[in-house]
């Protein structure tokens, strides 16, 4: 089996904030009905959500004096919202959790493999 | 003894390659391995068989003498490997690499065929569609990266970037090798006979270059089509797409004169291919005993009728129209409406055909402009044609189809 990474990324921060309560609650039940299905079939290694953006900081430890900023990497449009890591065969099984995902939490998942060997 | 050229090598090796290739990728669970053991095996028939002349079954010669290159790759490897991993750990490995490939070897006589894994690892939705496009040509059709990079109009050391970058994926992404399960099995083939399509018009109608048609490119998707059917026989769709390609292929001869595209209406079609027709017309006969055709069926089929008119004005234009009428509900596009709507222009006239194509979101769909001017020319419109034929020209950059279209042109600016 290898371990692949389902992260689903945020357009905006607004467009997370812009959700309504009813939204909202309605994604985390999915996301929980999605979650029990994943630890019941077997595949699930661990699974997170993120706080906002706005409370990312960047460490650069590869000076002498380690560097600490505010926020994220980079002003880039799209960032990391949350993630599960699973166990699958092959990609299609891991896209076929991606597929069921993605439904659940209403966005798009990207489907990326760990490095290492399969076990 | 007969004796053998290189290219006549070459001839069998392109023939043989996909089946080779595949056996090879599952035997030893690696792409590069086994491309680079073929190579190896290709290098030994050119050094031997000019000399003892063509072995009664090369397939299976070159086949053995592949695997046990491929042996000898790992053997190589796993001796390097061995001394690094004495240098480090020391540590003994239960895993005989040599011993697995030896074992694979043996079951070489009772394999099915890989063809078909390989394929649907090659059109896996993952891959960017222009990369499933080259892997295909490179893996079953035994093309180079720089035939490939040729017939696309690409530099040979992107094309050969984007065939390692995409093996690179399936291995690292574990992209499977294997026939998707049934359920799966109706959406990943369409997505397979997509990718043969394509091979196949742009050979037909080469987006540009020199060529207008690249014949090689048409011969391959319908020969790569082939295996595809031979091996899943009750999938009608790929039938389909066969028949589609034969009876256009059929037209080849007509197609183009003296570097100018010829269109359906004014071909010569004494100089179409009998036995293209012969067959693809049996294939769709076959399909519609058959019911519920799919969108290849239909488009089949209306080349079946376009086939079976002596000349262009005994053209069958209803049963076209009725063809479109069902292609259009199981397979709704704008581009499904522009080509009944030409039907229909020949049915009702071209102000109804106009008005049909009039709205439709094509405009940087070259055909639509032509379709538009052929009407506008019909209805008395010269000047409103004349600009259609100019947004036509300026969107195509196959030279025989711009020698066609300016001459349209100059006919309706210019009338006798």
């Amino acid at each position: 089996m290898k371990q692949y990474l389902l992260s689903v990324h945020h357009e905006s921060p607004e467009e997370v904030a812009n959700v309504s309560d009813e939204d909202m609650q309605r994604m985390f039940a999915q996301v929980d009905a999605f979650n029990t299905e994943v630890r019941q079939a077997g595949v699930w290694v661990f699974a997170g959500g993120l706080e906002d953006i706005d409370s990312a900081t960047v460490v650069d430890g590869r000076g002498a004096q380690a560097v600490i900023t505010d926020g994220p990497f980079s002003e880039t449009k799209e960032y990391l919202g949350g993630f599960w890591v699973i166990k699958a065969a092959d990609l299609d099984e891991a896209l076929e959790w991606a597929r069921k995902g993605s439904a659940a939490c209403e966005g798009r998942v990207e489907v990326r493999p760990f490095q290492g060997e399969a076990e | 003894m007969q004796s053998m050229a290189a290219r006549d090598i070459e001839q069998v090796f392109r023939a043989e390659h996909g089946r080779l290739v595949a056996t090879l990728i599952r035997r030893f669970g690696d792409i590069d391995l086994a491309e680079e053991a073929l190579g190896d095996a290709l290098v030994t028939a050119l050094q031997t068989w000019p000399d003892q002349g063509l072995p009664p079954n090369p397939g299976g010669w070159l086949q053995t003498a592949a695997a046990n290159k491929a042996i000898d790759r790992i053997r190589r490897e796993s001796t390097r490997d061995a001394r690094h991993h004495e240098a480090t750990v020391m540590t003994p490995t239960t895993h005989d690499p040599v011993a697995e490939a030896a074992a694979a070897v043996e079951e070489f006589g009772v394999i099915a065929d890989d063809r078909l894994r390989l394929i649907f690892t090659c059109c896996h939705p993952a891959l960017a569609p222009e990369t499933r496009v080259a892997l295909t040509l490179r893996l079953l059709g035994g093309l180079t990266s720089a035939e490939i990079a040729q017939a696309f109009l690409v530099p040979e050391p992107t094309m050969a970037q984007r065939l390692t970058r995409a093996k690179r994926k399936i291995r690292t992404a574990g992209i499977p090798y294997r026939v998707p399960q049934a359920a799966d099995l109706p959406r990943r083939l369409a997505g397979v006979l997509a990718v043969l399509y394509l091979i196949f018009n742009e050979g037909y109608l080469a987006s540009s270059g020199d060529d207008p048609v690249r014949d090689d490119l048409c011969a391959e998707a319908i020969r790569l089509t082939r295996v595809v059917r031979t091996l899943l026989p009750d999938e009608l769709e790929v039938t389909g797409l066969l028949a589609l390609m034969l009876l256009t292929q059929a037209r080849r001869p007509a197609r183009v004169a003296g570097g100018v595209l010829v269109p359906l209406d004014e071909q010569d079609r004494s100089s179409w291919e009998p036995e293209l027709i012969v067959e693809g017309h049996g294939l769709v006969r076959e399909c519609l005993r058959r019911g519920h055709p799919g969108p290849y069926q239909i488009q089949a089929a209306i080349n079946a009728v376009h086939t079976d008119a002596p000349t262009a004005p005994d053209t069958d234009w209803g049963q076209i129209v009725a063809l479109y009428d069902r292609l259009r509900v199981v397979h709704p596009s704008p581009i499904v409406e522009l080509n009944r709507a030409v039907a229909v222009a020949e049915l009702d006239g071209p102000a109804v055909g106009l008005a049909l194509i009039q709205d439709l979101p094509l405009d940087g769909y070259h055909p639509w402009h032509v379709a538009r001017a052929d009407l506008l020319r019909r209805l008395d419109r010269p000047d409103d044609a004349a600009a259609a034929y100019d947004r036509a020209i300026e969107l195509t950059d196959n030279r025989a189809e711009q020698a066609l279209l300016r001459r349209k042109r100059l006919a309706v600016q210019d009338p006798r």
